[in-house]
This record gives C-alpha cells, structure tokens and sequence, in this order.
C-alpha cells in the first residue's frame, strides 16, 4: 500500500509564493525555489505549484520559475494554472514539472482531460477542483481561480473528471480555505468514495490533527497546505511522526 | 554521458534535472543516430504505452533501442520506459519492445488506479546486480505512478518487488539492463542513492 502524502502547495502569482484567505488578501510568503528546496529536503512527499492569477489575467503560467523550481527538487512536482492545450502540458513537463493539474480549462473544454491523458498518461493529469457548498451536503465546482460558480455538482464533476481520464483530483474546499479550521472532511469523504482515483484534500489545515482526520475519516489519499508550513507553524518531519504515532502510514525520511 | 530518449513523452525536463544535479552530463535526442551511437541510454517515462510505442516507431527509435540492449551498452529506464521492454502491454493493446520476455497488465485488486504515491520497495536477494543497486537501500520507499504493472516471465531479472493489491516486479536488473516501475528521479534520497549506484557502475 502507498503511504498517506504530506503536500505542501506553493501558491505563486508574479513569480512570489503568496497565500491565501479564502482566495482573496494575499501575504507575501517568500521564494519558490528557496521553499521548494527547503521542503524537499524535509521529506515532503510531493510539491504543488499553482499559479493562482494565471487564467484571471489570461496569460500563459510563469515557465522559467517551474523550471528553476523544478531544478532543486527531487520528489514529484505538480504545476497547474492557466492550461488550455495539450502543447501548455508539454511545455510545462519540458520544463521539469512531472503532473499538470487542468481546473478552468477542463470545465470549459472537458476533452482538454481526454487529450492531455491520452498523450502522457492519466497519472499525470490531475483535476484540479474548488468547491464551495452550495446547499447542505451539496457542493458546485467553481472556476477562475475561485471566483465563478460553474454550475457544475462538485461530486459528478470529479467522477467525470475521472472518466474523461484524470489521474487524481485535487480537491480544495473554498469554505474551508485559510479558515484553519480543519479540512473539509464530508466533501472529501464523498469524493474520495465515489471516484476511482486517489483524492488530495486541500483547504483548512491548522493543526496536525486535521490531518489526521482527513486520513482517518475523510478518507483523503495526500492532504495539501500552504500558510501551514510556510510560516513555520508546523514541520513536516513533526507531522509526520504525529501521524505515525496515530498508526496512520506516511514515508519515513531517510 | 548518457543519452536520453526523447519521445514526445515523458517528464524529461525532470530526468535532465536529476541526472545534471548528480553530475552526470546528458544528450537528450530523439535522433536514432544519436541514440545508436551512445554509450548508455536512459529510457524516461511518463505516458501511455500505445502513444509511446507509436513515437518511438515513428522516429525510428524502436530497433535502435532493441540493437543497443542487445549491443550490451548501460540500460536505465523509468515507468514506461521499463513497460516498453516487454512484449506486450494491456494498455491500448500494445505490442511494446520485446527485448524482456513478459507482458504488462493492468492493476485488478486495488480499489484506487492508478497508484499514486510511495511505496515499499522490497530488494531481491538472489539478484547480484540488484543488491549492488540497492546498496544502501534495502528497503525503502519510493515513488509510484502507474496504473499498469510488468509480469516479468523470467524470475532471475526481477530487481524488486512491490505491493498495491497484488505483488508485482518493481524493478528488473539483468545484465547491462536495469529498469524500474517506480522514478527514482522523483524518489528524494533513496532515488538519489540507487541513481548514484548505477552510475558508479556504469558511467
């Protein structure tokens, strides 16, 4: 069996990692390269880059930070933000990244899944989804960056996503988002239930018992945070020795 | 120097980036003259095997590879890059390279696929090259993405074997042939470890 992930998220625009308060009022959280580095070097399991403006601003996502980022890290490497083709996906693996994630650009054009798959494989395709309640129990995907309702049900977007050939789903729960208050736990458990893929639950994180629980009862695959460790309140190598006190499986760090 | 095999596939910028940082010097071409002529080769993948197979086809990069191999020169591949050198791939019904006897199939037990994440490499003792691989690492965790595994027909080459549902060969090692299902480039110190190995080995 594969361990649980730890995922730290570099959320960047103009080249900066910023974070977040439910999508909007961003801080000014430091160096890509330098915290990609830094993370990789503390067993991070995975890293996540989202360039969060990319499609806002309709511009194509920053290539030569992947690439510098990419250059310093040895564990998987996800890039997403503003992918609309098959040659984006290949110029952001060109330069270094290993997954693309496809969020807007999968709602509006959901063959873009199909194509990007079929040309690299679905494990590297990753539906990125923001979700945000719309009723209790009831979730509708949002889009440019978090600030457009799709229309779409969150759940059968994911389990589409899934068909059309995505690899995994990044599941972020605007709700949730900078409140740490803990993850979406309901949301993720369903998500994670009624697709076949494995789920990354994002969204809430503030202390090491939220994660926990995502394991344990949201049933997330990989649970993703930002401000979390950027600004020191948490360590990986702590978290990680909490969860295995919890008998919860992660990677141990050579 | 070792050549890697462009394509049209594969997380390449990635592969370039590992193989630089532990200092080896790399060619990355899609040229089969190229590739004919290298000293080692390094087959990278992230793709599907039907495309995969179709590219190397079209480039004329399948016999070179088959030739190479055979020829004797350094070996190293990664996921897809180790699934093409069967016969046969369930994966778009593909007939693949064939310089390993085996095929490759799709996973049946697990409930989550594919399989994203790390998991436990377990060394086979019996294999002295594997053992000279993985020195250093007995056992430990490395990276996984793949929904399809090798069944590899001659026990002898298996390298390593891993868990996800079913028991599978994680990597094969035979002679100037080493390949694994899991991307030791992506796989932080124990990628590096193993990576350092062949070199030492090899180049």
């Amino acid at each position: 069996m594969t361990t649980k992930r730890i995922i730290p998220c570099l959320d960047m625009t103009e080249g900066k990692v910023v974070k977040g308060i439910q999508f909007v009022s961003f801080r000014d959280a430091g160096d890509p390269i330098a915290l990609a580095k830094k993370y990789s070097d503390d067993g991070a399991d995975e890293l996540v880059f989202l360039d969060i403006t990319a499609t806002v601003e309709n511009r194509p996502i920053l290539l030569d930070v992947v690439a510098n980022t990419a250059k310093k890290v040895n564990i998987p490497f996800s890039v997403g933000g503003g992918i609309r083709s098959v040659s984006d996906m290949r110029q952001l693996l060109l330069a270094g990244a290993d997954k693309v994630s496809l969020n807007t650009g999968a709602v509006k054009n959901p063959k873009l899944i199909t194509d990007c798959a079929n040309a690299f494989g679905n494990q590297c395709v990753v539906l990125s989804l923001d979700a945000k309640a719309s009723a209790p129990g009831q979730w509708n995907a949002w889009i440019n960056g978090g600030t457009k309702d799709s229309g779409l049900s969150a759940v059968e977007w994911a389990k589409e996503a899934a068909r059309l050939g995505a690899g995994e789903i990044l599941l972020t729960s605007i709700d949730a988002d900078g409140t740490k208050s803990g993850f979406a736990i309901e949301l993720t458990r369903q998500v994670s239930r009624d697709v076949p893929v494995p789920v990354i639950a994002s969204g809430g994180a503030g202390s090491m018992k939220d994660f926990l629980e995502i394991f344990r009862d949201g049933e997330a695959d990989a649970a993703l945070a930002a401000s979390l460790f950027h600004f020191g309140e948490l360590t990986i190598p702590e978290l990680k020795r909490y969860l295995s006190a919890q008998n919860i499986a992660v990677r141990e760090i050579l | 120097m070792i050549t890697i095999i462009d394509y049209g596939l594969g997380n390449i910028g990635s592969v370039v980036n590992t193989m630089t940082a532990l200092g080896v010097p790399c060619v990355v071409s899609s040229d089969p003259f190229v590739v004919g002529s290298a000293a080692a080769i390094l087959l990278p993948g992230v793709g599907a095997a039907g495309v995969g197979m179709q590219n190397l086809k079209t480039r004329g990069l399948d016999s070179v590879i088959r030739n190479q191999v055979l020829r004797g020169i350094p070996f190293i591949g990664f996921c897809l890059g180790m699934q093409l050198l069967f016969e046969y791939s369930e994966e778009a019904d593909t007939v693949c390279l064939g310089i390993l006897k085996g095929s490759v199939r799709k996973f049946r037990a697990e409930k989550k696929v594919p399989q994203i994440g790390w998991n436990t490499v377990t060394v086979s003792d019996s294999n002295p090259y594997a053992r000279r691989l993985f020195d250093g690492i007995p056992a430990a965790e490395f990276y996984f993405v793949n929904s399809y595994y090798p069944v590899v027909e001659n026990p002898d080459m298996v390298a390593a074997t891993t868990r996800y549902g079913e028991t599978f060969a994680s990597a094969v090692a035979y002679k100037n042939l080493f390949a694994t299902q899991f991307h030791p480039e992506k796989s932080g110190a124990a990628g590096t470890i193993l990576l350092t190995n062949f070199i030492k080995e090899n180049l």
